[in-house]
């Protein structure tokens, strides 16, 4: 028989005050995690479309001209210096502080090549990161494995009167038109896609890069800190981020989020108060054995440990039910919420706050009733004596 | 007067309460001893202070004036929590309503007084082992006290009340609940402890119990005759 013995007989044999009290917790951590776990959900498909969205960071060589087009008509510019990128320096993108927030990051050399005898924009990619970045390119054909096949854009192809299979020869060297491209309404329908190597060689770039496009997963972080985080690297670089898709459905995700907050703090609030009224009846319930307690010998602070051990196995219970029960709540009710969305997963360090919160709350709201419990006089307790 | 020789020694002891503007003498001074291995009875009538009496011997409550020695020590010179401490290592008590915790076993609350002792686990199964033997209660040690009659939840109270070898064992009433064969037998009990060496303090008003002391203090209005 030790002082926790009688803390979890009484749990254990007055289960209706336990429940009540459990529940309490349960309501308040269950709301918290709910929140929690669809808010992320709801990050998680968000990155996930965004991925999908393609980049959302671009990195050009800085210029000293201004732009001088609009809505695709180009007016033209004065170029005073046009610089490139070293390809070998391309991996310390990689090296910034948030790098666990970049996914693909796809270079390109771009330079103009003379085809029957036409201007055409020679672009230069390497496939595997490209087809990551453009999920949403459909073309006819395959896409390039060799060297010497090219991806055409939709209006090249028109121009140049090509399809998948022809040769196309240009630069001195001769090269085969794997896929067409359907039309995007981008840049790429007036390019010729070529292997970036490949692509330096026949530019004369060889170890050039003229721009990379970067897919940047901004879950909890700001896209602003990336773009100044890969500029500090690349000084010469003019690092952009097209922000607006990003920061509306991440405004979205923090509206949401300070939501959350709010109405888990008033939750959680109630749920303290649930068990803060509940101990304080038990302990007045409880004023005659306080007494007896007091009278055989018990110090105060043995008192107090057996109300406060009561409140931590109660937090524990409430905290553990309360997590597991948010999980279930939310693993229900995101189909609902998030249409295809999918329920994100159980977050251990969420399980590990959500059972510490809800024994912290526990035991502040017994602080008080334990304390008065123990500050009873034996026999003012007792009346008997 | 005294000389500290005796286990309770009560000196020039007084107790007041305050009800509204008046104020009760509950105990007026009262001065007497009780001696190691003695079996007093405190008898009197309703509100006459008996109880009382037996809250300050036990430690419980704070007399107004006077002292307490309880083998030498002057007890109100003691802080609240020292007095629980000697209330863990000197008293017993019998509560007239028994007092048992409604959620603990037989065992767990003969075992209750040993929670904050540092005796090891099996000791303390022993020990209460041991006692409720004593009360005659080894059967059952696992029932919940309602599920037990008036006169073995007495039992598990006396159990309880001297299962950490407590010099002096106080008992209210210890038989007021009881019909009549069923207090014979706690007496019977009482007076077996005695016998093996416990000093006991009863409280009783009822007569019929004062042949089983071996010393019987006549409390009235407050002020005591010794018999």
């Amino acid at each position: 028989m030790k002082l926790h013995n009688i803390s979890l007989n009484n749990l254990k044999r007055r289960k209706g005050k336990m429940i009540f009290l459990v529940m309490g917790l349960v309501i308040g951590i269950a709301t918290v995690v709910t929140l929690l776990s669809i808010t992320e959900s709801m990050s998680k498909d968000i990155e996930a479309r965004l991925n999908q969205f393609g980049a959302n960071i671009v990195m050009t060589p800085r210029s000293e001209s201004l732009s001088l087009s609009y809505g695709g008509i180009s007016v033209g510019g004065v170029n005073y210096k046009v610089a490139e990128f070293d390809e070998q320096r391309m991996p310390e993108i990689r090296k910034i502080k948030n790098s666990k927030n970049l996914g693909v990051i796809a270079p390109k050399v771009l330079g103009p090549v003379k085809i029957k005898g036409k201007d055409v924009l020679l672009m230069g990619v390497d496939f595997e990161q490209e087809m990551a970045l453009k999920t949403w390119w459909q073309f006819d054909g395959s896409i390039p494995k060799q060297t010497d096949e090219v991806l055409l854009g939709s209006e090249v192809a028109e121009s140049l009167s090509l399809s998948p299979g022809d040769n196309l020869p240009f630069s001195g060297r001769r090269f085969f038109v794997a896929a067409v491209l359907r039309p995007t309404g981008a840049s790429e329908d007036n390019a010729i896609i070529a292997d970036l190597h490949e692509s330096q060689k026949v530019l004369g770039k060889e170890g050039k890069i003229s721009m990379v496009e970067i897919a940047a997963f901004c879950q909890g972080c700001p896209i602003n800190e990336l773009t100044l985080q890969i500029a500090e690297r690349f000084p010469e670089a003019k690092v952009t981020a097209l922000k607006q898709a990003v920061m509306s459905k991440m405004q979205s995700i923090e509206m949401f989020k300070s939501f959350s907050l709010g109405l888990s703090v008033v939750v959680i609030f109630i749920g303290s108060l649930m068990v803060f009224v509940t101990m304080m009846g038990s302990v007045n319930e409880r004023t005659r054995e306080i007494g007896i307690f007091r009278a055989i010998g018990f110090r105060r602070g043995h008192v107090m440990y057996i109300i406060l051990f009561e409140a931590m196995i109660v937090g524990m219970i409430g905290g553990l039910m309360g997590f597991f029960g948010g999980n279930g709540i939310a693993w229900a009710t995101l189909p609902f919420v998030l249409k295809g969305g999918a329920f994100a997963g159980i977050n251990t360090s969420l399980g590990i706050i959500s059972i510490l919160l809800s024994i912290t709350l526990s035991l502040a709201a017994s602080l008080y009733p334990a304390h008065k419990a123990s500050s009873l006089d034996p026999s003012d307790a007792l009346r008997v004596l | 007067m005294f000389d500290h020789l005796h286990l309770i020694e009560i000196k020039q002891m007084g107790k007041d309460y305050i009800s509204g503007d008046s104020t009760v003498n509950a105990i007026k001074n009262m001065d007497f001893f009780i001696d190691d291995g003695e079996f007093v009875s405190i008898m009197g009538q309703s509100g006459s202070g008996k109880s009382t009496l037996l809250s300050i011997i036990g430690g419980l409550n704070h007399p107004t004036r006077g002292n307490i020695f309880v083998d030498t020590l002057d007890l109100y010179s003691l802080s609240r929590e020292q007095r629980a401490d000697f209330r863990s290592e000197y008293i017993g008590i019998i509560f007239q309503s028994f007092q048992l915790i409604p959620y603990l076993t037989v065992l767990e609350n003969v075992k209750l007084p040993m929670a904050i002792t540092g005796i090891k686990n099996e000791k303390k199964k022993e020990m209460a082992m041991s006692v409720l033997e004593k009360v005659g209660l080894q059967e059952k040690v696992d029932r919940l006290p309602d599920q037990l009659s008036g006169g073995e939840q007495e039992r598990v109270a006396i159990a309880r009340a001297i299962v950490n070898n407590p010099p002096i064992l106080l008992a209210d009433e210890p038989t007021g609940n009881l019909d009549s064969q069923t207090a014979k037998d706690v007496m019977d009990l009482l007076k077996k402890l005695n016998a093996e060496g416990q000093t006991i303090i009863m409280v009783t008003h009822n007569r019929e119990m004062e042949k089983y002391s071996s010393r019987t203090i006549m409390i009235k209005d407050g002020s005591c005759l010794l018999s």
